[in-house]
């Protein structure tokens, strides 16, 4: 296992580099959800106040 | 009316905003289980079974995260400039939705390739960077990413930023090839292609099939998080749409 994880020395920079892959793939998992959910949400409160307002700029 | 008319309806229906939405909904599965098994069965092919490098030993497994994260890089940026371009000529704002939902995912797989690569470079060139015509022209890739969301961003007026936005991914069109090319091009101290070569991959069986499945895995990866994004954009331009209502049902 430690030979595994040294990998001959090169442990660091392999790790950090999947590691650093792994977080970015985490992250917009995260992020696109997240749009998804917040337009959806946003959607929702616009329908029922009836669409009366026009004083969301999108914020895009 | 032709024979054409079952294709053009089905072109129409699938261009149709509450069609699409629905679509893009029911596609997520199938793309984001394969992306994962196809990931995980790549990181473990290069991580164990894949040998050691003759020359690079261990230190050439960071290429099973830099070369499918360079791949998304460019795939990301031909799909995000092909929706503007669709987007643009003929209108069609679910062409400008995709094109909004690809950049930011292109952008942090860009920052990925750069990152691998760097950490790639420290042991085997040395250096963290250096300004060779590879790395540059990956690093204003990103730049064009982040510019083109800057962009986005600056206009209140989502129909403008969709448009202006639209010409500066085209006019970044011209870095893909420059990026492909550069290192035929110019002497760079970046390796080149193994892959995409004249004569097939130089590369053993082994070493290979971890990264064209981890490409595959990252292309499905890609597909996954458009379609949840764009589903998020759609609902952003749809705002006043009728339809909206029998989400609300659903």
């Amino acid at each position: 296992m430690e030979h595994f994880l040294s990998m001959g020395g090169y442990g660091p920079y392999i790790w950090s580099a999947y590691g650093f892959g792994a977080v970015v793939a985490l992250w917009n998992i995260w992020s696109a959800l997240h749009l998804q959910r917040e337009a959806l949400e946003r959607a929702r409160r616009r329908l029922a106040m009836g669409r009366s307002e026009e004083n969301d700029h999108g914020t895009r | 009316m032709g024979k054409d008319v079952g294709t053009w309806t089905w072109f129409h229906k699938l261009a149709s905003p509450p069609h699409f939405y629905r679509i893009a909904g029911r596609m997520i599965p199938w793309f984001a289980v394969p992306a994962a098994i196809l990931i995980v069965a790549s990181t473990y092919g290069g991580l164990v079974m894949a040998p050691a490098d003759y020359q690079q030993k261990d230190a050439f497994r960071i290429i099973y995260v830099h070369v499918p994260a360079a791949w998304l890089s460019l795939m990301c940026y031909m799909t995000m400039a092909s929706a503007a371009a669709v987007g643009l000529i003929w209108r069609i704002k679910l062409a400008h939705a995709l094109a909004a939902a690809s950049a930011p995912i292109g952008a942090s797989f860009t920052l990925v390739t750069l990152v691998a690569g760097s950490l790639w470079g420290k042991p085997m060139w040395g250096t963290w960077w250096t300004w060779d015509a590879r790395l540059t022209s990956e690093l204003i890739l990103l730049f064009l990413y982040l510019g083109y969301m800057a962009l986005r961003s600056a206009f209140d007026d989502l129909t403008r930023a969709d448009r202006a936005s639209a010409v500066l991914a085209l006019v970044g069109v011209v870095n893909v090839p420059i990026i492909h090319f550069s290192v035929v091009w110019w002497n760079s101290l970046h390796q080149g292609s193994t892959v995409l070569r004249k004569g097939g991959p130089a590369m053993p069986a082994e070493m290979l099939w971890p990264l064209l499945v981890g490409a595959l895995g990252y292309t499905f990866l890609y597909a996954a998080l458009a379609c949840i994004r764009v589903r998020g954009e759609v609902l952003i331009r749809e705002r006043n749409a009728s339809w909206l209502k029998e989400l609300e049902a659903a």
